[in-house]
């Protein structure tokens, strides 16, 4: 952890809220903005610190946006943090929030019933996408291909069939991975 | 700006309801943390599965306007679902409880994280939670599924669409901001199409009667 004057504090909250109104479909479509920033341009963090930010927010519970005050906390620590996050989401959750204000307010008009309509199945293609992304690791890895289908398919199985909450299976599949069997 | 608006629907299909924006709050921590390797299936499982706050048709079309806006696209269907039951405080609590404790977790995992990747146990249980992420994703979109059979595109542009934006993504890894923007507007138009001849078929019937 390293910590910065309050000048590049306050370039790392602009850059951030900057970012905030160009992230469409996400924190991590600015990932290759904030890597030439971060490691390249200021030289704040290095290359592994960058990779291991993106990891950590991965592996830990929560969206994965926490990447951004991981970047902010390798910077600059706890205040890095705090104005890593309030950066990325100021801009932008203001923008969300008059925006869905004002489709709510018109939602049977054709526009806004056409826009909710012609956005529903590429939405639904784009959440299978994600669910083969995320299980194509597991298909290039021989050695725990077989156990890894299993715990797919058998969460998929669960959570179709059953009201069961979703901690249980992470844990069963936390379980099996320690242990070597998935 | 401290009220929601009023036509939009207050509860979910079996007329649940989050109680206080601390009840939201609490929610949306519960499902945060619950949220390994993703939490937008945690969410779906959690509000309209379990709660019942929301129908499937209702969050599908919720997280589609999410995706389209720029910021995380959980923060904005938690804001939007924050938003329609208690206004901007409502919003408030979603997006706190959806970030506050998995931002102390994230931090603090930075802190130690030197220590914690020499286990080998460790990296088999992310691998493991990353299977089971994996699961939940998939379940969630066979679900979604269904909902698109009301869709006023009909079966085949639904499946055009949706098949488009899959390939996209799983084969031609494009950004996902193109596939948003660039299969979003082409089916607005489309729907916009369909919602004149919709509309027309409706008000010819009325005629007739």
């Amino acid at each position: 952890m390293n910590t910065l004057p309050a000048g590049d504090l306050l370039a790392l909250f602009l850059h951030f809220l900057t970012l905030s109104l160009l992230s469409i479909g996400g924190a991590m479509s600015t990932a290759p903005e904030m890597h030439r920033y971060f490691v390249v341009e200021r030289g704040w963090i290095g290359e592994a610190d960058f990779t291991t930010a993106i990891a950590l927010a991965q592996a830990a519970p929560g969206p994965n946006v926490l990447f951004v005050p991981v970047l902010g906390f390798q910077a600059a620590g706890l205040p890095g943090a705090a104005a890593a996050l309030v950066g990325i989401l100021l801009p932008s959750t203001l923008l969300s929030l008059g925006v869905s204000r004002w489709g709510a307010s018109r939602r049977d008009t054709p526009l806004v019933r056409a826009f909710t309509a012609g956005l529903a199945p590429v939405t639904v293609g784009l959440v299978f996408a994600t669910g083969w992304l995320l299980a194509l690791p597991f298909l290039g890895d021989p050695a725990h291909r077989n156990g890894a289908l299993v715990l797919i398919t058998l969460t998929a199985l669960v959570t179709l069939r059953t009201k069961l909450a979703p901690i249980w299976m992470i844990l069963v599949g936390a379980l099996l991975g320690a242990a070597g069997i998935a | 700006m401290s009220t929601p608006s009023p036509d939009v629907a207050p509860s979910g299909p079996a007329g649940n309801r989050p109680a206080s924006p601390f009840a939201l709050f609490i929610a949306f921590s519960l499902l945060a943390l619950q949220g390994f390797g993703g939490v937008l299936a945690v969410a779906q499982r959690e509000l309209v599965d379990r709660r019942g706050w929301l129908s499937r048709g209702e969050f599908v079309e919720l997280y589609s306007i999410a995706q389209m806006l720029p910021g995380p696209n959980v923060v904005n269907l938690s804001l939007m679902i924050g938003d329609r039951y208690f206004g901007w405080r409502g919003a408030l609590a979603a997006i706190t409880g959806m970030l506050f404790a998995p931002f102390l977790i994230v931090i603090a995992l930075a802190a130690g994280y030197e220590r914690l990747a020499e286990y080998p146990a460790v990296a088999g249980a992310l691998r493991g939670m990353g299977a089971v992420a994996a699961g939940l994703i998939l379940a969630m979109a066979f679900k979604m599924l269904g909902t698109l059979r009301d869709n006023l595109l009909g079966p085949w542009l639904c499946a055009l669409l949706g098949l488009a934006s899959l390939v996209a993504i799983a084969v031609f890894r494009l950004p996902l901001a193109w596939i948003v923007i660039g299969l979003g507007l082409l089916g607005w138009g489309l729907a916009r199409w369909r919602v004149a001849v919709v509309d027309a078929r409706a008000a010819r019937t009325g005629e007739g009667r």
